[in-house]
């Protein structure tokens, strides 16, 4: 392998995934900052009654949804007098890979298998690799895994080796790397190789798979309590699973459904350090993931991501790992539910939340994920242990990502953290006036799309735009 | 320890050396190499740990790197015990039953 190789193969890449997706994305496009989104998820996806068939085929979605009471009693307890939602849980864990990822694994690999592809490949470390194997064992398709695995000790964390293994379980090849950005470049090489489909989580089709999980919360929830929930709190990481859930959410006609994405505060690690690729103890649903997709959706591995969380989001909260921790433990120790620790993070955020609505409100929690040796806080806390990372009780707010883990001294100290929405949406704006260079090219069409982009109307982008421009001239000028 | 064709081993190759990293990956990264592991089934007649081989892997790709295991196991558990993760159960039942 050369420099050069690394530079042609990263140079062959938008004709590598138009063979490995075959959506031709310029059909949506229009030249500046505008795309069709909605003709795109129509066009290139399916139906929800098609999913729905799709994903029953495969024994994947209608999972269950717990009212967790003990959890509310202790939410109650530490809350004013009247305040206190209802919690909710939806128990992704029961899809047949172990979480939510079932379902958009189960369209992608449908999809591939439709269009005469061998075999599937997906560049992640997660659940959703675990959740293509099992689809591409169920549907007669090969597969391969690439994974962000070990640093250059060959140290793994447990959660991350585990997931190794269930891709291994379900008849995948995982091809482990070490930290860096450059999986992509073994993903493409891999692609050109194998002539495989690229089971990306950003395609209309993995994003459509989610919806079924929103539709069929608003339908639960309509059972259990006759009417749509006030909240629903999402793990937010690439965004794939906040917009899914919310268009589904919608498509069940449940519009006043505040939707809540969740991450936890990462705050200070590179993503791509070597030397700190273990001193974080969430490999996903972390802000790292969350904040740079949020502003900058089509950084994905195809043209355009169909994952749109500020689209949808209402709010954006965070929460720290040891807050995570603590209620992992204390879903199993009072609600019976043993489940992985990552999933939780939305878990982790609703606690608090729940706290300031009223007792009479319902907040619903639209994810679990498996659990097992490797993916559980004992093996991840003692990892965290032995690779210096202090452990204790006290307050969360005191926790350093990558230093400390402080597991919170009583419930009433998780508290979720409001992130700077909007500031999130200027630099959402700033990265698409990136792209055309001069922001006097920016059409009409265009801020309507910048619009439905931020979930803000044609005024408030304007205003936005005014208030960039003049601070860059002012800026100029000094 | 030496393995004989057929046998499940696993390979460790280097993808990028650290000079051919790609320019945005942050300094501690850029002084170590892009490696991979994988696992196939030795092609070699004969190999000894060590040892540039080729392998099938299990959905049949060929691939060759430096052969590190026979049957590569997993070795990852549920850790040493964590003893504060017991108390967080008792205190949130001692709330529950009116104590605090």
């Amino acid at each position: 392998m050369s420099a050069s190789d690394y530079n042609e193969v990263m140079s062959r890449k938008g004709e590598i995934m138009k063979d490995a997706v075959q959506i031709d994305y310029s059909r949506f496009e229009s030249g500046s900052i505008a795309f069709d989104y909605e003709a795109m998820m129509e066009k290139v996806g399916y139906s929800l009654d098609q999913i729905r068939d799709i994903q029953l085929s495969t024994g994947v979605g209608n999972t269950p949804v717990y009212e967790l009471k003990n959890l509310t009693a202790l939410c109650r307890k530490t809350a004013e007098p009247g305040k206190g939602a209802r919690i909710f849980l939806k128990d992704e864990a029961a899809n047949p890979s172990g979480s939510f990822k079932a379902r958009r694994a189960a369209v992608s690999v449908y999809h591939a298998k439709k269009l005469g592809y061998k075999g599937v490949i997906a560049a992640t470390s997660g659940n959703y690799g675990a959740a293509v194997a099992s689809q591409a064992a169920m549907q007669g398709l090969k597969c391969i895994i690439v994974q962000e695995c070990y640093d250059s000790r060959w140290k793994g964390q447990p959660e991350i080796v585990e997931k190794a293994r269930k891709c291994e379980a379900y008849g995948a090849e995982v091809v482990q790397l070490s930290v860096g950005p450059e999986l992509f470049y073994t993903f493409l090489q891999l692609l050109e190789e194998t002539g495989y489909f690229n089971a990306s989580l950003y395609t209309p089709f993995g994003i459509a798979g989610v919806e079924t999980l929103g539709y069929e919360l608003a339908e639960q929830m309509r059972e259990k309590i006759g009417r749509d929930p006030d909240a629903v709190v999402v793990t937010n990481a690439g965004g794939g699973n906040l917009t899914g859930t919310a268009r589904g959410l919608l498509k069940a006609g449940a519009d006043n459904v505040r939707i809540i994405g969740a991450s936890v505060d990462l705050s200070g690690l590179h993503m791509a350090s070597d030397g700190q690729f273990n001193r974080k103890s969430f490999t996903t649903g972390h802000t790292g993931f969350g904040i740079p997709f949020a502003t900058n959706p089509d950084r994905s591995d195809v043209p355009r991501s169909a994952g749109r969380p500020l689209r949808y989001m209402d709010r954006y909260v965070t929460v720290r790992q040891g807050e995570v921790f603590y209620m992992t433990e204390v879903l199993a120790q009072i609600e019976g539910l043993e489940r992985g620790p990552a999933g939780n993070t939305s878990l982790a955020a609703a606690f608090s939340i729940a706290r300031e609505m009223d007792e009479d409100q319902v907040v619903v929690v639209q994810e679990t994920e498996y659990t097992g040796a490797g993916k559980h806080i004992q093996p991840q806390l003692s990892f965290a242990r032995e690779n210096g990372i202090e452990i204790r009780f006290g307050n969360p707010e005191e926790e350093v990502p990558g230093e400390s883990i402080i597991l919170p001294g009583h419930p009433s100290m998780i508290r979720a953290v409001d992130l700077d929405l909007e500031k999130i949406k200027y630099s959402y704006i700033r990265n698409c006036l990136a792209k055309v260079g001069n922001p006097e090219d920016v059409g009409e069409e265009d801020l309507q799309f910048l619009a439905d982009e931020i979930k803000l109307n044609k005024y408030a982008v304007k205003k936005m735009l005014h208030h960039m421009q003049g601070r860059e001239n002012s800026g100029t000028a000094r | 320890m030496n393995a004989k064709k057929g046998d499940w081993v696993r390979i460790h190759k280097v993808i990028l050396t650290a000079d051919e990293r790609a320019p945005q990956v942050p300094d501690d990264t850029k002084e170590v190499p892009l490696e991979m592991w994988d696992k196939g089934f030795l092609l070699n007649d004969f190999a000894t740990i060590g040892d540039e081989v080729e392998v099938e892997t299990i959905i049949g790709r060929k691939l060759s790197g430096k052969m590190i295991e026979i049957n590569p196991q997993f070795d990852h558990g549920w850790g040493s015990c964590v003893p504060e993760i017991l108390h967080i159960g008792r205190q949130v039942k001692s709330i529950l039953e009116g104590a605090e």
